[in-house]
């Protein structure tokens, strides 16, 4: 019977962790591709309105964004508490939009170029006003495919204090 | 000597590292689709000959720079503009050739004769607020939405899809396969109830 003998000491072996790393790769791997990085970082408020009859915004490369709304805490005494547009980094006028959609339309590949959108990521506190000299801007430059960038909700939120 | 055997690197620390890009990558992720409301501008030149359109036919929609609606020169609450406008894209109250036989609305003479003439026209001040806008837009859009599904389950009862699912499963790359089936029905349903909304340039403040 001597084969069935008890094992010496009743401790339980340590769990081995030699696959930790392997579990925590493929999770870093998951991350890394999944990640986007935020390419311009805000500097206006955004608060986006919220709407509930949205479609899905194309692939990101055929998009290109234009930020507006008031200018964030940091930048408020710099730059007033008017709405204002941002492009990509930096703060612009109206004027700034058509050759902004130039610029970006030929960095893009040629076949591309034709079915951009743009992007309209404005706050909900916004007037219309600069709104409207955007969508003439994107008109002046044939850019004709917006998309008014909201959140999910029911309009009713929109009109909450 | 020369037959002494390397030293084995210890690995030890390889979860540390991995872990600390892990976390990295963790905290900078964002995953995120944008959505919104698509729209397309209207090209720039002008056209030479407007079209005549009977007052009948279009659908006005005010918002003043206090964001309060006037809908057909009534004010109206932005709950109640849903309902407003699928009454008049379904009142089919055209005679003879303009007679439209699907829809449901109660055939009103001074309302529109039918979906394909019917035009929603958004007027909107430059002091309106964008949450306002964008509530106004999402319900003329949840209109039509509403009239399309209705269409389409009448004319694909057997499909089990709304036409709004059909339309988010049409543009998905997942289901490359449907495409050519669903195209036809979409279709049908877009020509029964086209998507005329004109937005005129906002009111210059005197």
């Amino acid at each position: 019977m001597a084969k069935f003998k008890k094992k010496k000491g009743g401790d339980t072996p340590a769990i081995s962790t030699a696959s930790l790393p392997d579990i925590v790769f493929m999770l870093l791997f998951f991350f890394m591709v999944a990640t986007v990085m935020r390419d311009s970082t805000l500097m206006v408020q955004n608060t986006l309105p919220a709407a509930d009859q949205i479609q899905k915004l194309d692939k990101k490369d055929r998009v290109m964004y234009i930020y507006a709304g008031k200018p964030s805490s940091r930048y408020a005494d710099k730059y007033g508490n008017q709405a204002r547009i941002q492009l990509n980094d930096k703060f612009a006028s109206v004027q700034d939009v058509g050759a902004f959609v130039l610029a970006e339309r030929a960095s893009k590949r040629q076949e591309l170029q034709n079915v951009l959108t743009t992007a309209l990521k404005v706050d909900g506190e916004t007037n219309m006003g600069l709104i409207s000299d955007i969508k003439q801007e994107l008109r002046q430059v044939n850019a004709l495919k917006i998309n008014y960038t909201t959140r999910l909700g029911d309009y009713t939120q929109n009109t909450k204090k | 000597m020369a037959k002494r055997a390397a030293p084995e690197v210890n690995a030890g620390s390889m979860a540390d590292i991995a872990f600390l890009l892990l976390i990295f990558f963790l905290v900078t992720t964002t995953i995120e689709t944008d959505s919104g409301i698509n729209r397309k501008l209207p090209p720039t030149d002008e056209v030479v000959d407007p079209p005549i359109i009977k007052e009948r036919n279009i659908f006005t929609v005010v918002v003043n720079k206090n964001n309060q609606l006037l809908v057909e020169e009534k004010p109206l609450d932005l709950a109640n503009l849903r309902q407003a406008a699928i009454e008049f894209l379904d009142n089919g109250g055209g005679q003879g050739e303009e007679a439209c036989d699907y829809c449901e609305g109660p055939k009103d003479p001074s309302s529109s004769d039918n979906p394909e003439k019917a035009i929603i026209s958004l007027k909107n001040d430059r002091e309106t607020s964008y949450k306002v806008y964008i509530s106004v837009q999402n319900e003329l859009v949840a209109a039509y939405n509403d009239l399309r599904d209705r269409e389409f389950a009448k004319l694909n009862p057997l499909i089990g899809l709304s036409f709004v699912e059909a339309n988010k499963r049409y543009a998905d790359p997942r289901y490359v396969t449907e495409r050519e089936r669903l195209k036809p029905l979409l279709d049908e349903v877009k020509a029964r109830y086209p998507q005329k909304l004109s937005e005129a340039e906002p009111n210059k403040n005197k």
